[in-house]
């Protein structure tokens, strides 16, 4: 692959993918801080913001829904009025496509958005944006999430996180529920992102315009929140719980709670007790 | 111009046939005491003031003369007043010539020889040795006869081998000393004697009292009232070995008992220790009374009184306490005592995961067994219908107007603030400024060392506003002339340490974004 420079352009051009969390079930549950309309339009007018910083800005939203996941905007395709109504229209199509994906009508507590699904179409786009030719601006992610972990995601948001680290992709995580995620702590950590749970949900568009704004180039300037700590522990690769203590495939790193004969990722198996071999040498 | 004044106005004056005057007394010479001349006559006292003293000499022997010349005028007349109007001139004159007369032998002896031997009169040998007479008040006024330093250890009981009687002789001098120092002797005197005849066995028993008396209740108090007031600033460590009921061994590091025999002479080192250093504080602090006059009885009550006018004075003065706290809170602003806010080290990063396991238990609880807390309150048909709701209600009102309630917006942006402030004196980097690994090791440590300036010099300009605030409107303009350079200082100081750092990391290399 060849390297892409991003020296032809300016270098606070950005090119931002906000990833929104569409999980009706989070939002009209408690654990919302604040009702979606008013989310919504502080992120809207957080946008506006950002396509207003400079004129070569792009601004590309993702709707992370509860079955499927779909672009709602791009800002790249010119249009300047209407935009809000464009977005707000397509967003509407979209929760209607997600709900006749819900099959089951049972769904544990408030379930977990599909964070992996639109992580790796942000990913995409942006390869392809890398693709395109030499002139691009630097693409950031920024990922407005409520939903809990769902720790079955954890292996594809895990990958994820790794090609975002590899293309040099920082992840911003600006966490909207009542807790803390690990996924996207660990996200934020390792591609060098911003990670913020907002204390105050009515102020979010102040969150967003101070914290989430920055562009690349500016980062290097500016004191940006820190966590105070990182929750780094991995779900089992069989089960799916959160552990923070197991036995780990020496050849592929994967991550099981109890001992196994074989490792169901990559089918090595796991070897005979030293005393046996050591034994057997005597015997023979 | 002065002198001819003066002459000119004595001149006046002895026209006069007799002015009556009695006598003179002046005020001792010292710096900032105003010279004063008091003559006195048959109807009352007049009182000088001259500018300086060597004006008011000039009148004093003058009026010195005018008064021996109308003792000599008046002598003929009244043999009587003579010699009265000599002692009425010098009571205290007497005393000092006395005094004088003893102190110096070659003085006595030209006195025998001269006023004696009737070859001058008192007043002529005393004439021409004024200046002797002033000086020596002066000077004996001034100085005071301190105490002995040495301490009363060589007391030795005289003892009659027949009787049990223990004999101490006790000088006055001595006898004070000991009220000085050991105020409880002088309680249990004060309490246990009654009458004066008998006050020569009581002393020797307050003697053998006093050795007993180890824990000294009165002096243990006194300790205690002035370690209260000493300034929080100064080494407390130090003035605990003052403390005579807590810190065995006065907090002498060195001191560890091994001997049986040692251990039994300990509380006698102790009070040893604590003897000198009492002794050493009357010392200091000098006579407060008199010796010589009184007995031991009033020596006793003189003492007691004195500590009692201290202690009242302490007592009224309700403010002591007030003015301690208010000393401890001032104290307390001062930046070297504060205890360090946040620790020098660079905290771990990761948290201990136990935090996060309480709480991430629930959420795993929850997955696996359903919920409990976070419940939908619709059904998932329900809620997809209020988000679409939710959506069209933005559609059709619109943003609201403001966005965010600046009061909001303010409170969100001071907690960020701080927040960002308060973790920046984390000394752990971020592992992914590369760009610092990729210089030597020498130039991230200058870096780290030169951004601990940085954040020191970025709060001196909120100190510097507040500084210009907090002068009044009309000087204002004065200090914010001053404060100017400081700031153009500040100012070139961070945009050459900004340019560098642009340097810094261009030489790092930016990393392109797209390389996979």
């Amino acid at each position: 692959m060849t390297p892409v420079s991003s020296k032809q352009y300016a270098d606070d051009v950005s090119l931002l993918m906000v990833l929104i969390d569409t999980n009706p079930l989070f939002w009209s549950s408690t654990a919302a801080p604040l009702p979606f309309s008013k989310f919504l339009s502080q992120v809207l007018s957080f946008l506006n913001s950002i396509l207003l910083l400079n004129q070569l800005n792009q601004v590309m939203v993702i709707a992370t829904g509860l079955n499927s996941c779909d672009y709602i905007y791009d800002s790249s395709l010119g249009l300047t009025t209407q935009r809000v109504e464009t977005l707000l229209q397509k967003l509407e199509e979209f929760v209607i496509k997600d709900e006749e994906l819900n099959k089951d009508d049972s769904v544990d507590g408030i379930g977990s958005s599909l964070l992996s699904g639109s992580l790796s179409m942000a990913l995409c786009y942006i390869q392809r944006v890398f693709r395109s030719g030499s002139l691009h601006p630097q693409p950031r992610i920024l990922c407005m999430h409520g939903s809990q972990d769902g720790p079955g995601q954890y292996v594809a948001i895990m990958n994820s996180i790794f090609s975002a680290q590899r293309s040099m992709v920082p992840i911003d995580s600006c966490v909207i529920g009542s807790q803390h995620s690990a996924f996207l702590q660990q996200a934020s950590y390792i591609t060098g992102g911003v990670y913020l749970k907002p204390q105050q949900p009515d102020g979010l568009f102040q969150y967003l315009t101070t914290v989430f704004a920055t562009d690349l180039h500016s980062r290097n300037f500016l004191q940006l929140p820190k966590p105070v700590g990182v929750d780094f522990r991995a779900s089992c690769f069989c089960h799916k719980n959160t552990i923070d203590m197991g036995y780990i495939c020496s050849v592929c790193l994967s991550i099981f709670c109890k001992h196994h004969k074989k490792c169901s990722t990559c089918g090595s198996a796991f070897g005979q007790p030293q005393t046996n071999v050591s034994t057997s040498n005597q015997k023979s | 111009m002065t002198d001819a004044q003066v002459v000119k106005r004595a001149k006046y004056k002895s026209s006069v046939k007799d002015p009556g005057l009695r006598g003179h007394k002046s005020s001792k010479e010292g710096a900032n005491r105003p010279a004063l001349l008091n003559l006195t006559q048959d109807q009352g006292n007049y009182i000088f003031e001259f500018e300086n003293f060597s004006d008011r000499e000039i009148c004093r022997d003058f009026v010195a003369k005018a008064i021996a010349f109308s003792g000599e005028v008046g002598g003929p007349t009244s043999d009587k007043a003579v010699p009265q109007k000599d002692e009425q001139l010098s009571s205290a004159e007497m005393e000092r010539r006395i005094k004088l007369l003893q102190e110096d032998i070659e003085l006595q002896k030209l006195h025998k020889q001269f006023v004696i031997g009737d070859v001058l009169s008192e007043t002529e040998f005393w004439a021409t040795r004024k200046k002797l007479l002033d000086v020596n008040a002066s000077r004996k006024a001034k100085q005071r006869v301190g105490l002995k330093s040495e301490m009363i250890f060589n007391v030795k009981p005289s003892s009659d081998g027949q009787s049990n009687r223990v004999t101490f002789n006790l000088t006055p001098e001595m006898i004070h000393q000991i009220f000085a120092e050991k105020p409880a002797v002088r309680q249990a005197y004060i309490n246990f004697v009654p009458n004066k005849a008998a006050y020569v066995s009581q002393a020797a028993e307050d003697e053998e009292l006093a050795v007993f008396l180890r824990q000294d209740a009165i002096l243990a108090n006194e300790t205690r009232q002035k370690i209260r007031k000493v300034d929080p600033t100064l080494d407390m460590e130090a003035d605990e070995g003052d403390d005579y009921t807590h810190i065995p061994g006065h907090g002498l590091a060195n001191e560890d008992i091994k001997d049986e025999l040692e251990a039994q002479y300990e509380p006698f080192k102790r009070s040893f220790l604590q003897d000198i250093n009492r002794h050493a504080a009357v010392v200091l602090e000098g006579r407060t009374i008199d010796v010589e006059t009184g007995d031991t009885r009033s020596v006793a009550e003189a003492l007691a009184s004195t500590k009692r006018v201290e202690l009242a004075k302490e007592a009224s003065d309700g403010n002591v306490l007030q003015d301690r706290i208010d000393r401890i809170v001032r104290m307390a602003e001062i930046e070297d005592l504060q205890a360090p806010r946040d620790p020098p080290v660079a905290p771990l990063c990761i948290k201990d995961p136990r935090d996060y396991f309480d709480s991430q238990q629930v959420n795993a609880l929850n997955q696996l067994s359903g919920t409990r807390q976070m419940k939908s309150r619709l059904s998932t048909s329900e809620a997809y219908g209020s988000l679409r709701a939710h959506i069209s209600e933005i559609r059709t009102t619109g943003f609201s107007d403001p966005i965010v309630r600046p009061e909001v917006a303010f409170q969100v942006f001071n907690s960020l603030t701080q927040n960002i402030s308060s973790s920046k004196y984390q000394l752990g980097k971020n592992p992914h400024e590369s760009i610092l690994d990729t210089l030597p090791s020498v130039t991230k440590e200058e870096l780290l060392l030169v951004s601990r300036l940085r954040d020191a010099m970025s709060k001196i300009y909120p100190k510097l506003q507040e500084i210009k605030e907090s002068v009044q409107s009309d000087t204002r303009h004065q200090v914010s002339l001053l404060v100017q350079p400081m700031l153009q200082a500040l100012d070139a100081a961070f945009a050459h340490y900004e340019l560098d750092q642009q340097k810094r990391y261009a030489k790092g290399g930016e990393k392109p974004n797209g390389y996979a």
